[in-house]
C-alpha cells in the first residue's frame, strides 16, 4: 500500500464500501482476521456519523508515516456541522440524537491511536490507526 | 431438515437491494441474511419481518447473520429494534450465527443483544423457540 485510497462516503452503500475496502488493505498489510474486523467495525462507525451528521464526506486509507512502523491510518472527513463539544460526544451513551452513544468511543477502543479534529460549523477529521503487531 | 437453498428470491434484483428471503417453517419465520447488508436493506428487513408475522400468526423468528462481517452500533441498535417489534406482534426473535470475530468485536464496543435469543446455529435456533414459546403458553395458563 503505497499511496493513499479514498472512498467517497455519500449514502448508507457507500459504508459498506469503505468497510471492505478498509478490510481488503488491512488483509494486504498482514493483519489478522480479528484486527481486520475490529478495523471494519471502526470504520462502519465514522463512515456512518459521516452519513448521520454531515451528509456526505470521505474515508481515507493511507499507510502511517511513522518510520518503520507499519499499519493503516483511516481518516474520516466531513465538512459537516462539526462536533460543539468533543468531550461530550467523545463519552460513551452519549448520542445527540436517538443512537447508543457507542460510535466514537467505540471506534477510539478499537483502534490504537484516535485523534479527533472538530469545531462548530467547520467539519469533522477523525484520524484512527492500527498498528501491526505481528511485523517481523 | 431445513431448506434454506432455494428461497424463491432472485438472489440480485437491482444492484444495490439485497433483499433477505423470509421463509416459513411451521409457525416460525426464518430470515437468512445472504450477503452484507447495508441500513436500508435492515430497516426493510424490519418492515418486512413485522408484516409476515401478522400474516402468517408466526410465534417466533430466526434471522440467520452468518455472513455479516460487522455488526456495529447501528446494527445492534436496529436487531434489538426488530426483536422489540416483532415482541409487540407476539414473536420472540432469536439471532443465530454471529460469527467469533465478530462477537468478540462487539464484546470490545460493549454492544449487547439484550432481550433477544441468540444460538449458534439454526438447529439450535429452532430448539430455542420450541423452548421459549412452550414457556409462553405455560406462562398462560
Ligand atoms: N461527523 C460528525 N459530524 C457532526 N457530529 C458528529 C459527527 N460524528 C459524531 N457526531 C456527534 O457526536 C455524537 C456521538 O457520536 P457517536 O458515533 O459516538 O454516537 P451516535 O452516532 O449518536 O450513536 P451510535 O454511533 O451508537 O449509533 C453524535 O450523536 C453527534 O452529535
Ligand atoms: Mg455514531
Amino acid at each position: 500500500m503505497l499511496s493513499e485510497t479514498r472512498v467517497p462516503i455519500a449514502s448508507a452503500f457507500d459504508i459498506v464500501t469503505a468497510r471492505q475496502q478498509g478490510r481488503s488493505l488491512a488483509k494486504e498489510l498482514g493483519f489478522e482476521n480479528a484486527e481486520m474486523t475490529l478495523i471494519a467495525a471502526a470504520i462502519s462507525e465514522v463512515s456512518r456519523n459521516i452519513v448521520e451528521y454531515a451528509g456526505h464526506g470521505v474515508i481515507i486509507f493511507q499507510p502511517p508515516n511513522n518510520g518503520a512502523r507499519r499499519g493503516l491510518s483511516v481518516i474520516a472527513q466531513d465538512k459537516g456541522p462539526g462536533i460543539p463539544d468533543i468531550a461530550k460526544a467523545m463519552q460513551y451513551g452519549y448520542s445527540s440524537r436517538r443512537g447508543l452513544g457507542v460510535g466514537l468511543p467505540g471506534a477510539k477502543l478499537l483502534m490504537d491511536d484516535f485523534d479527533i479534529v472538530s469545531k462548530a460549523g467547520d467539519g469533522t477529521t477523525v484520524t484512527m490507526k492500527k498498528w501491526l503487531h505481528n511485523a517481523k | 431438515m431445513l431448506d434454506v437453498s432455494n428461497p424463491g428470491v432472485p438472489a440480485d434484483c437491482e444492484p444495490f437491494t439485497m433483499h433477505v428471503p423470509i421463509l416459513k417453517q411451521r409457525d416460525y419465520l426464518i430470515a437468512s441474511i445472504q450477503s452484507v447488508l447495508s441500513d436500508e436493506d435492515l430497516l426493510q428487513l424490519r418492515d418486512d419481518l413485522s408484516e409476515r408475522v401478522g400474516q402468517y400468526r408466526s410465534r417466533g423468528v430466526i434471522i440467520d447473520v452468518t455472513v455479516l462481517d460487522v455488526i456495529d452500533s447501528f446494527a445492534t441498535r436496529t436487531l434489538r429494534t426488530i426483536a422489540h417489534m416483532l415482541k409487540l406482534r407476539g414473536a420472540d426473535t432469536v439471532i443465530v450465527g454471529i460469527q467469533p470475530d465478530v462477537a468478540f468485536t462487539m464484546v470490545q464496543l460493549g454492544l449487547t443483544l439484550e432481550g433477544i435469543g441468540t444460538a449458534l446455529d439454526l438447529e439450535e435456533g429452532l430448539e430455542y423457540l420450541d423452548r421459549q414459546t412452550r414457556r409462553n403458553v405455560h406462562n398462560v395458563k
